[in-house]
């Protein structure tokens, strides 16, 4: 065995891995500031077929994703992905949780879109009940408002690190400018920045906050004037253009033979977004286009992200239109065998439930308080059977399928991340190109680890 | 630029630990029925008498004798506390679920200890199902009957305004690859499978849940195969949908469901050399007790539930 490291010390000495069992040649750690022992080594061996193993630690690959790449020379013969860094067992914690803890479990799984899951997992679980047509209007609207707004904020990201990734770090540090904007926004809704749990089966957890459709008006003014920032750095930038055009390609008998959906399906020309195909919550009754393009590439998709933020922008101004008219009407189903009983309000010592409720639970109505204490601990049973809610998410598809045995707890909550799926893509569009083209492929897919692996 | 049939997903180097023996030969698969033991579940037998179209030979779609204004008819047999899943047509019992917070041989005094609650999901159901999926179903056991396949469709379930079709696993493969080159059907996208485990079911304790989306007529199936924990075979549609890839991987990770046929079925989110599979109902969840401001709080797995 010959083994030669860089700044590292000899593995065969390193107590955490005695009995490593090197099949393949020599192996080289790779942990920067040692490039020319890497390059003699690498020149002593006369190695062929070099596999290199980027990742899962690595700044470039979106998150704790593994690459394996062979190659010959810089030209990527193999890639392939390897996952499950971020395994945090999810669906297997939903199963013990009532249904309304679900929530705040799945909103946590695609870390960049925490409305989607949130969203499909309602969707899901309101179709089980059979509550889809009583979710007040109300509440629709206050979940697409979120959901348009969440979607500009990921695509914020996809765009950041994406530029990023290629060296262009002027456009990341204007996404994240913007982003920080949304998640203003989220937080002066939701309470939260991220994980949110606030799309609840029945309804959203929370009214408006005074002054917030001030703030969104303000908010959608503001990005009127920032996004084309993002035009006029990169769409004729040569550099850029020159990094992504024609990288990554994947058409359209691609796309559905890997089942890949969202801006890489658009990208090939075919206009599916679930929002016009499927219509749920009354996407049907706003005004906007589907985004496609026509040159299947990584340009294309950064393009569609770009333009998606426009009409994301147009559909959160009816929103809030919308809101106005519908001032103090509920925002959960009026079934108070589901609804959460109380109100949330912001008092002296944080968030906490309403002062008022506890007044009414505590001191007014033995009813409420034995309402309120079987819905809190216990949670309200969702008959048996099973359904599958799916929502139009950044990345594309995502749904989720739930299935109840009439308990109180989700029997199985199964997920269909896009980025799961989309990720298998990797190696079409990565193979017999540049290895610095495998990280533009990558970025353009935009898949979040934590959907990924759950 | 590389065909999508190329996407197959071998790990590198080391990664034989926990992967099925591989057989290259064509699988048999036996026709799995519901053996139940009587002694412990006579409920369950009680109520599976009054079904129809369970386990017969070879039920066609739709060939349940419910007439239109049905009863359920498993109502006397059960307890009162029965959740009855509304807007089904007949019951499937899967599973039965005694005392209240799921604590076992503490000595009941306060009498929930003796409730029983048996688990019905919604069974078959009669024609007409209504919307375009009675075309569906008409086309469906027509394009079969051209390939010389009979008996695959188990049953048809609609419930919630989705169709659920049951099939055998012998002729899943033929199925899918009807429903995805017949003009009339063309499920062209494949979105996924989810598995799950119903380990009281026995001799279908796994279910493999295969959802499909046809994009050309705007419609969405979801296809269900059961297979025993004894015999945890069923074969791989990559060959049809190379998307399935990961989700087989995935399924086979956390149930342990072999997908014969798969090019590299190994574990795909825990790492290789995981024992047991997760996501089945006898895997614990795991997790300690915690202690916070004098009070101890156990893991949620063994807190006090309501069943």
């Amino acid at each position: 065995m010959t083994t030669r490291t860089g700044a590292t010390a000899d593995p065969t000495n390193d107590p955490y891995a005695p009995q490593a069992d090197y099949t393949a040649g020599p192996v080289f750690t790779v942990t920067g500031q040692d490039w020319d022992s890497i390059v003699n080594g690498a020149a002593e061996a006369e190695a062929e077929r070099v596999v290199v193993n980027m990742g899962p630690q690595h700044p470039s690959t979106h998150g704790v994703l593994r690459l394996i790449l062979e190659l010959d020379g810089e030209t990527v013969t193999e890639a392939r992905c390897g996952i499950g860094y971020l395994h945090t067992g999810i669906e297997k914690n939903m199963e013990y949780r009532n249904w309304v803890q679900g929530t705040t479990f799945c909103t946590r799984m695609d870390y960049l879109a925490p409305f989607y899951n949130e969203a499909a997992y309602a969707r899901g679980v309101e179709r089980l009940l059979d509550i889809e047509d009583d979710v007040p209007e109300k509440a629709l609207v206050m979940r697409v408002l979120l959901m348009e707004l969440n979607r500009i904020s990921s695509h914020l990201v996809a765009i950041a690190t994406g530029g990023m990734e290629i060296g262009a770090l002027t456009v990341m540090t204007i996404g994240f400018r913007e982003r920080e904007l949304v998640l203003d926004m989220f937080e002066l809704i939701t309470g939260l920045r991220m994980n949110h749990a606030f799309i609840r089966p029945g309804g959203v957890a929370q009214d408006m906050p005074p002054g917030a459709l001030e703030s969104i008006r303000e908010f959608v003014k503001l990005m009127k004037k920032r996004l084309p920032e993002y035009a006029a750095f990169c769409n004729a930038n040569p550099i850029f253009k020159g990094r992504l055009t024609d990288v990554g390609t994947l058409d359209l008998a691609g796309c559905l033979a890997l089942g890949v959906t969202g801006p890489a399906l658009r990208s090939t020309g075919y206009p599916w977004d679930l929002r016009r195909t499927e219509p749920y919550w009354g996407y049907d009754t706003y005004d906007f286009d589907v985004v496609t393009w026509d040159t299947a590439d990584s340009y294309g998709r950064f393009r569609i992200r770009l333009e998606e933020m426009w009409q994301s922008l147009r559909i959160v101004e009816q929103c809030a239109d919308r809101l106005g008219d519908l001032e103090d009407a509920p925002v959960i189903v009026a079934d108070k065998k589901i609804a959460w009983p109380a109100q949330l309000s912001v008092g002296a010592d944080g968030m906490g439930n309403s002062l008022d409720h506890i007044r009414h639970i505590m001191g007014e109505s033995m009813e409420a308080l034995i309402h309120h204490f079987k819905l809190v601990t216990e949670g309200f049973r969702v008959p048996a059977g099973q359904a599958y809610g799916v929502v139009e998410a950044p990345r594309g598809e995502l749904a989720c399928h739930v299935v109840s045995d009439g308990g109180t707890r989700p029997y199985r909550a199964h997920f269909r991340d896009p980025s799961f799926v989309n990720l298998q893509a990797v190696s079409v569009m990565s193979e017999g190109g540049m290895v610095a083209d495998v990280i533009v492929a990558v970025a353009s897919l935009d898949p979040v680890m934590g959907g990924v692996d759950r | 630029m590389t065909t999508p049939e190329d996407t197959s997903d071998d790990r590198p180097s080391g990664s034989s630990a926990g992967r099925p023996d591989d057989s290259s030969e064509e699988p048999t698969y036996e026709t799995t029925d519901k053996g139940h033991t009587p002694a412990e579940k006579d409920l369950h037998a009680r109520v599976r008498r009054k079904e129809v179209g369970q386990s017969s030979a070879e039920p066609a779609i739709g060939s349940s004798p419910h007439g239109p204004d049905r009863d359920l008819g498993v109502r006397e047999d059960m307890p009162e506390n029965t959740v009855v899943p509304a807007g089904a047509s007949s019951l499937e019992v899967v599973a039965v679920r005694e005392g209240m917070f799921g604590v076992q041989g503490s000595g009941d005094t306060s009498g929930y200890g003796r409730l029983r609650r048996p688990v019905v999901m919604p069974g078959a159901t009669p024609r007409p199902y209504g919307g375009w999926f009675d075309e569906f179903a008409d086309r469906l056991e027509l394009v079969l009957a051209d390939q010389g396949v009979s008996g695959a469709i188990e049953r048809v379930v609609v419930h919630r305004g989705e169709m659920t079709v049951h099939l055998r696993r012998e002729h899943l493969l033929t199925t899918m690859q009807q429903l995805r080159d017949d003009p009339h059907l063309r499920f062209e996208m494949f979105s996924g499978i989810s598995g799950v485990h119903y380990p009281e079911d026995t001799g279908r304790e796994l279910h493999a849940v295969y959802h499909l989306l046809s994009m050309t007529h705007n419609r969405r199936i979801r296809l269900e195969v059961s297979v025993p924990d004894a015999d945890p075979h069923l074969p791989s549609v990559m060959s049809v949908y190379p998307t399935a890839d990961w989700h087989e991987r995935e399924t086979y990770d956390f149930f342990g469901m072999i997908f014969d046929g798969h090019p590299a079925l190994t574990r795909i989110m825990m790492p290789d050399d995981w024992p047991g599979h997760p996501q089945r109902k006898d895997y614990p969840l795991g997790g300690i007790p915690v202690e916070y401001k004098g009070a101890t709080i156990p893991p949620p797995d063994t807190r006090r539930s309501y069943r």
